[in-house]
């Protein structure tokens, strides 16, 4: 009985306001992190030579190196060249950047698997590349990006505990707080991760919703 | 239909060259209001190529197209104004996979031509009843037969009011038994008075509907003339030799009007 009152009245509290925190960093970083890789994908596929090489090389260094290192780049380097970041948006850029680079090439792999019979049905139409990108690529290309960006995002969903490693008091760090303090380590990582467990479950209900709403006869 | 007789296409002395193959050497004709203008070959003689060529999907090496009077090739104007005078049909049909059939004839109609979705909706649902599909308006291109994608497909094209529309061997990815549907459909626009260049292996059809037809062969144009020329006296043994092995394979009892 002492462990169920241990846990409900000492570890939830603060694992709660933890919670709260990586909620928020999801909520921003997830489709902040999308929406990165959509413009990395499409300036890599469609992009001249110059804005090409350059999403390249942003998806060569940010999937190339651990998210670990990024943060503390982010965080502990980037004063020295007078750029701050407080704890929490240093985790969000960490997160956007990488994440960002892993969609890229979900999305980008998803815009070549599109027959070129489809852009050249819309110039043929009068429609400008870019009108065509958007209103036809685009929407074949994120439907069949899907699955793998679900994969990145549930990904993220639990590389968000790394924010702690900048300070950022989310799940995982409030958990090592409050475990240490009482030296009941079992306890409440088994609780962090239940509750990882049933975001991961949230999210992957929300984004199978999504995939099943989205779904076109043929298309996939 | 019998007005000034005006020309509305007109392309000159056409090259395209791909790496070191030349594709197209030096092609040349004209199409009249309301003509019909059927292109045969062998594959590979460039006719596709020249198609796109037309409107500028492909960019000619050298030479001019001149739509209506105006240059299409070398315009200061852009290149999105021409094409939606010309309409092109594919051989593989090229509806846009997540759109239903009804959304493929609109789309043009509103990020092309600006107009108000209402006005769209109808407009479509008037044009999808030309080709006899307004009864699958909502159905998606994996839901619709070959033969129906494909009118969807020259619907979608005449939704734009095109002044010639250009055909690229609209048949050829169809069953046999589907073909019947798609050629009916381009036969009542001829007869209506549309302008039109149809690359095709389909004989009957080319003798049936044709003004004219252009006999291609290795980026050429080998022989022209009426139906009824190329057909029973061409001066050329080539084109002859080309028509009978083509009726040959594909059947000679072809239906004639």
């Amino acid at each position: 009985m002492n462990g169920i009152y241990f846990i409900k009245d000492i570890v939830l509290p603060p694992l709660l306001e933890g919670t709260w925190v990586t909620i928020k960093l999801l909520v921003l970083s997830i489709p902040l992190g999308l929406l990165l890789g959509i413009l990395i994908a499409g300036g890599r596929v469609y992009g001249n030579k110059i804005i090409s090489f350059l999403c390249a090389t942003f998806t060569i260094f940010f999937r190339g190196t651990p998210l670990l290192v990024q943060l503390f780049v982010i965080y502990y380097g980037l004063p020295s060249i007078g750029i701050y970041f407080s704890p929490f948006a240093a985790a969000v850029v960490g997160f956007v950047l990488c994440s960002g680079a892993y969609h890229s090439e979900y999305i980008r792999g998803a815009i070549q698997s599109i027959k070129s019979g489809q852009m050249m049905a819309a110039e043929a139409l009068g429609m400008s590349k870019f009108k065509a990108i958007i209103y036809i690529i685009f929407p074949q290309a994120l439907r069949r990006a899907i699955p793998g960006c679900s994969n990145e995002i549930i990904y993220l969903v639990k590389y968000s505990s790394l924010a702690f490693m900048v300070t950022c008091i989310e799940l995982t760090g409030a958990g090592k707080i409050i475990a240490t303090r009482y030296f009941r380590y079992t306890e409440v990582f088994l609780t962090i991760g239940v509750i990882y467990l049933l975001m991961v479950s949230v999210v992957s209900k929300l984004l199978s919703m999504a995939e099943k709403k989205l779904k076109i006869p043929g298309l996939g | 239909m019998q007005k000034d007789k005006a020309i509305v296409l007109k392309v000159e002395d056409i090259h395209k060259k791909y790496s070191n193959v030349e594709v197209l050497r030096g092609i040349s004709f004209k199409i009249k209001k309301g003509e019909t203008k059927v292109i045969i070959g062998p594959s590979g003689s460039g006719k596709s190529t020249l198609l796109r060529c037309i409107n500028q999907l492909t960019i000619p090496d050298k030479g001019q197209v001149w739509l209506e009077g105006e240059e299409v090739t070398h315009t200061k104007k852009n290149i999105n104004q021409f094409r939606q005078k010309i309409g092109m049909v594919f051989q593989d049909f090229n509806l846009f996979d997540h759109l239903n059939a009804l959304r493929n004839v609109e789309i043009g109609l509103i990020k092309v031509k600006g107009m108000g979705k209402e006005e769209a909706r109808q407009k479509a649902i008037e044009e999808l009843k030309q080709v006899g599909l307004e009864e699958q308006a909502h159905l998606y291109p994996a839901q619709l037969s070959g033969g129906q994608k494909q009118r969807v497909s020259i619907a979608r094209t005449l939704a734009m009011d095109p002044s010639v529309i250009l055909f690229d061997e609209p048949t050829s990815a169809l069953d046999p038994e589907l073909i019947g549907e798609v050629l009916e459909a381009i036969k009542k626009l001829a007869l209506k008075g549309m302008t039109m260049a149809v690359v095709t292996h389909e004989m009957g059809f080319a003798r049936s509907v044709a003004n004219e037809i252009i006999f291609m062969e290795g980026g050429k144009i080998v022989d022209q003339g009426s139906p009824h020329e190329l057909f029973t006296n061409s001066q050329h043994a080539r084109t002859r030799k080309f028509l009978y092995k083509i009726t040959e394979l594909y059947g000679r009892s072809v239906k004639e009007k």
